[in-house]
């Protein structure tokens, strides 16, 4: 087999740092190579070395033997290489057919000849055995839909090399596992396929072979008929990793968080929660799992107050929370990790200092009245930054210039620094690299063994099954089983999510 | 750290205006004219004496005052081109309390007609500001469509309903002399109280949970709802704030330089605003200097005609240079950061 791809020696440096120090990696036809590494270990500027748009300082890319040049940026796509990015490029009020067209639209004479377009797209998707509705517009779609898109518009110009950047950050387990399965497909009809994440049960579930990047180096390459997970995450993150988050026996008390019949619509003013009920109790984490789109984020929303409730109620402590007033929820003790990181946890240009009082920022001893107290500001952040662990030059860097996982860190201190009697994450850990995840992990066990009542939601099965100590499965905007932590097995959870009966 | 940051953030602006003074001298010399004449003219006039100094801080007084209106919008992600209208709409209503109101000694006169300007400023922002929080309108729809109302308005009452008697200009009858802002060792006292104002300004951004409020609006508003900050509130706040700061400067240039409402003076003041803020980076602070430049030219522009031969819009063109070279970066980064920004990421509905 002849390589599709073969990155040699490339070594790229932007000023203080090494993004790339003599990476080679190659992909042959047929072939699923998995690229793994945690955020900033430098694997989208080796992609991006592909497609041109960096010049590395040195070594050399070819596509199919052929040099392509630094900076080049049609090299690699006139040679048959497509991607597939992390952030869907599609037009959400057009049709999928639309879509797959887009750019290279067959026409009849001046006008965009619709019934080839349609037929192209049915012929694609049987021919790569990726199914989509032509007609149906991408906004309705679910996100591993989009995504199946997104994959055929590449392969839709004669791809020979696919690279999927992250490509499961947004999917549901079953979404990721057809995913998986279409890679799989691609490879066999001699496709080659360059697949970047970090997570590892993915790489074992499909690759052929891994390089491991670690701080811009490669730490290694195998093929997980050599290794399993434990070894890859060592190689990505130099040192043992538990994934396994060890945990002692929950001790839960009284009720703390009652949710009573609580109905919700989503931003389509539809039902998305369904008179829901269930309690959370001090010193236990409770776990949702459920596919993603089933009510959850409606649900963490109208908890927190941030969107409005039809009926029901949220009791904090037996005392009812106001409905649409975020900030009372808060000072009630509900500390809230959002999903959203960047568009409701971190105001990105703000300092770290800031960002980590952002909710908090006219309280004492934040604020003396109307006055900012500056000190309590800095001493507050110079404690959070060395007690979470965050990775910073200085407490005044903006949030915006952190990576992904101490962005995280960041919401995390501010909300589980304070006196909280109910925690509720979203996501916390979503595109967040291993080190982080296990130290937010951790530091969710802190907050239930003081004591806290701790709402966990996750599209993570497996960050589910190994934090919770109650897994509440939800489906269609009700809660349709409570398990205990011992009893939540994977299959039956699975099973459950897809609303079938145990 | 600072000093390299603090060059990167006023490095803008300064080459803003040495590229703009550089075109306008090409434009001086083509109309035949010694543009280093023409510049030295301009600068010894306004800068080179006492006299010159005092005036140019005159002009500059309601244009630290304006761009401190435009600044507060812009600091909570609004862009207030209404401070024209809410300024010669404080600079109408000053100006009727100083005439209309006797019998009052200066130390309550003065202040009431300029708390009528603040006030009347400050209902015209809050117009706008209401329209944006309620009804979703854009503030540069709404402050424009205002711009033109406010203009006719005062037009009209000072032509008709207001107008001094036996006169033929559209101008209301002079201010008492209880309600004239008087000068202090010749300077105009104007401007120390905008310089004052801007200071306060800046500290209530820098130091107050009110600035902190406003701020995290103006820059991410999703977060500030999630913070519990109110975006409405805000909105309105800053809308109201900058109007009564801008009805301010109008009223300030009715009590302390022209003594009567006369709606031919006033003109561009608040548009100079827009260059002021942006020239200032958004800073409080920086308005000063981008004020005193601008007052400055403004003042001496007719003896620089009268020394050099060359005509005075020059002045107006070099400005508009300024502005073209210091919204090219701001605004594309300012638009990118809210409007841009914001839209591409709500089109996916996550």
């Amino acid at each position: 087999m002849s390589a599709l791809l073969e990155i040699t020696n490339v070594t790229k440096t932007f000023p203080g740092v090494v993004a790339n120090e003599n990476i080679s990696v190659s992909v042959a036809a047929g072939e699923i190579v998995a690229l793994l590494g945690e955020n900033g270990a430098g694997k989208s500027t080796l992609v991006k070395s592909v497609f041109g748009m960096v010049r590395p300082d040195s070594g050399e890319i070819r596509i199919k033997g052929e040099l392509i040049a630094p900076g080049d940026t049609g090299g690699a796509i006139a040679r048959g290489v497509g991607m597939v990015h992390q952030h869907f490029q599609l037009v959400p009020v057009m049709t999928v057919t639309e879509n797959i067209i887009l750019g290279d639209e067959p026409k009849r004479g001046i006008f965009i000849n619709m019934k080839a377009a349609r037929a192209e797209v049915i012929a694609l998707s049987e021919k790569y055995g990726l199914e989509v509705d032509p007609d149906a517009f991408v906004e309705d779609l679910p996100v591993g839909t989009q995504q199946r898109i997104e994959i055929l518009k590449a392969l839709r110009k004669d791809v020979d090399l696919l690279i999927l950047d992250e490509p499961t950050a947004v999917l549901t387990p079953q979404e990721t596992d057809e995913l998986l399965q279409v890679m799989k497909n691609l490879a066999t009809s001699g496709v080659g396929v360059l697949f970047i994440t970090h997570k590892l049960r993915e790489v074992m579930a499909v690759a052929d072979r891994v390089v491991v990047l670690r701080n811009g180096r490669v730490a290694g390459s195998t093929s997980p008929r050599e290794t399993d997970e434990e070894g890859l995450a060592q190689l990505m993150v130099g040192r043992n990793v538990v994934l396994q988050v060890e945990k002692g026996e929950a001790k839960p008390e009284a009720s703390t968080l009652e949710i009573k019949a609580l109905s919700v619509n989503d931003d389509r003013k539809h039902l998305a929660v369904d008179g829901l009920n269930l309690e959370v109790r001090a010193g236990e984490i409770v776990g949702v799992a459920g596919v993603e789109g089933n009510g959850q984020r409606e649900l963490v929303e109208a908890i927190c107050g941030m969107r409005p409730r039809l009926s029901g109620e949220v009791l904090v402590s037996g005392e009812a929370t106001p409905d649409m007033h975020p900030h009372k929820v808060h000072s009630m003790g509900v500390s809230h990790i959002p999903e959203d990181r960047e568009k409701h946890g971190l105001v990105s240009s703000y300092s770290i200092e800031d960002n980590l009082v952002l909710n908090q920022f006219d309280r004492d001893p934040f604020a003396k009245g109307w006055i900012r107290n500056v000190a309590a500001l800095e001493e507050n952040a110079t404690r959070l930054v060395e007690e979470f662990d965050i990775r910073t030059p200085s407490i005044k860097t903006t949030a915006g210039a952190l990576s992904g996982g101490n962005k995280q860190k960041v919401v995390v201190a501010r909300e589980l620094s304070q006196d909280t009697r109910v925690v509720i994450a979203a996501q916390p850990t979503r595109g967040v690299d291993v080190g982080s995840i296990e130290f937010i992990h951790n530091q969710l066990i802190a907050a239930r063994d003081a004591g806290a009542a701790v709402l966990l939601v996750s599209a993570e099965l497996d960050e589910i099954l190994s934090l919770a100590d109650r897994v509440a499965v939800m489906s269609g905007g009700k809660i349709v089983a409570i398990l205990d932590a011992k009893d939540a097995e994977r299959g039956l959870v699975g099973r459950l999510m897809a609303g079938l009966s145990a | 750290m600072a000093g390299k940051k603090f060059s990167r953030t006023w490095l803008t602006p300064v080459v803003a205006v040495l590229v703009a003074f550089a075109i306008g001298a090409i434009l001086i010399y083509i109309q035949g004219a010694d543009p280093l004449k023409a510049y030295q003219s301009l600068f010894s006039h306004a800068f080179g004496s006492w006299s010159g100094i005092a005036k140019t801080l005159g002009k500059a007084t309601p244009l630290v005052l304006s761009g401190l209106a435009v600044t507060i919008g812009l600091r909570a992600g609004l862009f207030n081109i209404g401070v024209q209208g809410q300024l010669v709409m404080g600079a109408f209503a000053a100006a009727w309390a100083g005439y209309f109101i006797h019998g009052l000694p200066i130390y309550i006169h003065l202040p009431v007609a300029l708390l009528f300007g603040v006030a009347f400023g400050a209902g015209i922002g809050l117009i706008a500001g209401a329209l944006k929080a309620y009804r979703g309108i854009h503030e540069v729809i709404t402050t424009i469509m205002l711009n033109s109302i406010i203009l006719a308005l005062v037009d009209y009452l000072a032509g008709h309903v207001f107008q001094e008697p036996g006169q033929i200009l559209a101008r209301t009858p002079h201010i008492l002399p209880s309600a004239t802002i008087p000068n202090i060792f010749s300077m105009p006292s104007g401007f120390f109280f905008a310089i004052l104002l801007a200071y306060g300004v800046w500290w209530v951004f820098q130091r107050t949970t009110s600035g902190f409020r406003l701020e995290t609006v103006g820059r991410n508003k999703s977060a500030a709802w999630y913070a519990g900050i109110s975006v409405k509130r805000s909105v309105l706040i800053a809308m109201a704030v900058g109007g009564g700061i801008a009805g301010l400067g109008g009223g300030i240039e009715s009590l302390g330089v022209i003594g009567r409402f006369e709606p031919t003076f006033n003109t561009g003041l608040g548009f100079d605003g827009i260059t002021i803020a942006l020239l200032g980076r958004a800073n409080p602070l920086g308005v000063i200097p981008g004020a005193i430049l601008i007052g400055g030219m403004r003042g001496a522009a007719a003896s620089m005609q009268f020394d050099a031969g060359v005509a005075p819009e020059i002045v107006d063109l070099i400005l508009a240079l300024v502005l073209f070279c210091v919204t090219a970066p701001f605004l594309a980064k300012w638009l990118k950061s809210t409007e841009v920004g914001a839209k591409i990421s709500s089109g996916w509905g996550n």
